[in-house]
């Protein structure tokens, strides 16, 4: 075959079991990819070359052998450099962890690899999964693989941008406030975050503990179900992973949308991009053809959600971080009069500026006598926000909105004004702080040269991630993934 | 509102962070406008409306307990690996306790 780098898993595997191919010549096609393309991409922070050859060769083993195919079998994936990968360095794109080496497996990770998956490397992302663009990154910024002059979007952006320039078939990306589901609009393919607690987060570095997820990027929706099928499930390890019994995704692959009720609010389709407006209004024009009953709904507190997630999450990080004082690992000052001293001038030259500007913020939103003004205020807010979709899905079965209001911008462009930044993630914090699932699909492009991808966004009930895969899947069959 | 440099100064030590004079100029724009910002969540009214902290699922009682029983865990040296400073099967930190 002569081009082993842009294939689904479906195509992975027929060629494994056709004899086609060998998973270490799937394995080698990639590396080399990795090696002429990334250069100008910058997707990855590290690969573990070794590795992925000696899990292929595991893998050619096992076919050798007349094994059954496993669901990844053979499947080249990245991994967002915040998820643990026992033996690999993982550093969070941070210079408080650059020397990391983790001593466990995310149970993400764990679940890849025996489901047969082989792992190319750890990708890029905004600072601890801080960030809308990848350019808080404490090494480099990746660039969005459509335009190397803008950005892949973030925090996952890496893990984006090595999926769409086919430098891994799958990947794994974290979501907190739309870390998956941005850069998969910003680099024109699939991302996906379930119901909160669907996936384990054993071995995710934390950010923002009641909002983060794992979640997987594709180029199709079902390369994602077969993903997501692979890592959801109740952990014991994690006491908020749900004890819920995990659909076989791919079974609801059906493409019969016929009947199922869309509800599109006007709140997710005022002050945006003109030209991304036009595109998902055509997606679900297309939706309305397939037989979708479009459904105009209100999500009333959708303008409050920027507000009260940057309080909840920067709170959330504040806590978190402190975790960082160069004891027990990670980077340590070099000069320091006692231990405090050692703690301050640790945290000062060991994290960037984002990562420090949250830090402060959430610091100062718990601090004695704005407790209750900032954090609690914030807390009774997403209360409001997650009834707002419960309500929304009394009449609905799936939501659909664009993912980002903005188009990919140039790097650079907005590193200097961190609000300007926040408010980007107006279309996917939401989800987030409701709590249930959605996922970023291809929508055409904009009108110019380059071509810049659009994402439409569909938000589903909790635990109903088999409808919105279904609807996802049902768009991707029907050409939406290129509607114009 | 707008956040003096005191102010900057003392959420840094709440937060262990030894900010030098350029960050502390910087962040303090950048903080005010995003305070500025999330004030408008002060515009709706929450009476009677309870906090959400986590989103949660219906589940059996307990059901997030295991077992209480012992399992292999990292060994003393898998713990320390990454430690900046250890020693003696420890980690290594400043004196803490001044001697008179």
């Amino acid at each position: 075959m002569d081009n082993l780098t842009n294939l689904t898993i479906e195509e992975i595997h027929g060629a494994l079991a056709k004899r086609e191919a060998s998973a270490e010549e799937i394995a080698r096609a990639h590396i080399d990819r990795i090696r002429t393309d990334d250069p100008r991409v910058r997707s990855y922070l590290s690969t573990c070359e070794e590795k992925a050859l000696e899990q292929a060769r595991a893998v050619d083993r096992q076919i050798a052998a007349g094994e059954p195919l496993r669901p990844l079998s053979g499947v080249p994936v990245a991994v967002k450099d915040v998820i643990l990968t026992r033996g690999l360095r993982t550093t969070c794109a941070s210079k408080i962890l650059e020397n990391y080496m983790a001593p466990y497996d995310a149970t993400a990770v764990q679940r890849l690899e025996s489901a047969g998956a082989v792992i190319l490397g750890k990708t890029n992302c905004d600072e601890f999964a801080m960030g809308s663009s990848t350019e808080n990154s404490g090494f480099y910024p990746t660039h969005n693989p459509h335009d190397l002059t803008r950005v892949p979007g973030g925090s996952s952006g890496g893990s984006a941008a090595a999926v769409a320039a086919n430098l891994a078939t799958v990947s794994l990306g974290s979501d907190t406030g739309g870390s998956i589901r941005q850069p998969a609009a910003f680099c024109g393919v699939v991302g996906m975050m379930g119901t909160y607690g669907r996936v384990s987060r054993y071995g995710l570095v934390a950010f923002a503990s009641s909002l983060d997820h794992i979640g997987p990027f594709g180029r199709s929706v079902r390369d994602v179900a077969r993903t997501m099928k692979v890592i959801a499930g109740r952990d014991a390890l994690d006491s908020t992973s749900a004890d819920i019994s995990v659909d076989d995704y791919e079974k609801s692959l059906d493409g019969n949308v016929r009947g199922v009720k869309v509800g599109v609010p006007n709140e997710y389709f005022e002050g945006l991009n003109p030209d991304i407006r036009a595109n998902v209004e055509k997606g679900i024009k297309l939706l309305e053809k397939l037989g979708c009953k479009i459904v105009p709904i209100r999500l009333p507190h959708t303008e409050y959600a920027i507000g009260c997630y940057y309080i909840i999450c920067t709170a959330e990080a504040s806590s978190n971080l402190a975790r960082y004082d160069g004891v027990r690992y990670g980077f340590r000052a070099a000069e320091f009069s006692g231990l405090r001293d050692m703690y301050r001038k640790t945290r000062d030259q060991g994290f960037g500026p984002e990562v420090k500007r949250r830090i402060m913020l959430g610091t100062y939103v718990l601090s004695s006598g704005y407790y209750d003004a900032y954090y609690l205020k914030a807390q009774k807010v997403r209360t409001l926000i997650a009834r707002d979709f419960v309500e929304a899905f009394d009449d609905v079965d799936v939501i659909v909105t664009p993912t980002s209001p903005i188009p990919p911008f140039k790097l650079n462009e907005k590193l200097d004004d961190p609000l300007q930044m926040y408010l980007a993630d107006i279309y996917t914090v939401t989800a987030s702080l409701a709590g249930i699932p959605g996922i970023s699909v291809p929508c055409g492009k904009l009108p110019g040269e380059p071509p810049l991808p659009v994402g439409m966004q569909i938000f589903a009930r909790y635990f109903d991630e088999s409808r919105l895969l279904q609807v996802a899947d049902a768009f991707e069959k029907a050409g939406g993934f290129s509607v114009s | 509102m707008a956040l003096s440099e005191k102010e900057v100064f003392y959420v840094a030590d709440l937060a262990h962070l030894d900010l030098t004079e350029e960050e502390v100029k910087m962040f303090g724009p950048q903080l005010d406008a995003v305070l500025e910002y999330v004030q408008k969540l002060s515009q709706l009214d929450t009476t009677g409306v309870e906090p959400m902290a986590q989103v949660t699922h219906a589940a059996a009682e307990n059901s997030s307990l295991r077992d209480d029983v012992s399992k292999p865990t990292f060994t003393q040296e898998e713990a320390l690996q990454n430690a900046p400073e250890a020693g003696s099967g420890s980690f290594k930190v400043p004196q803490v306790i001044d001697r008179e």
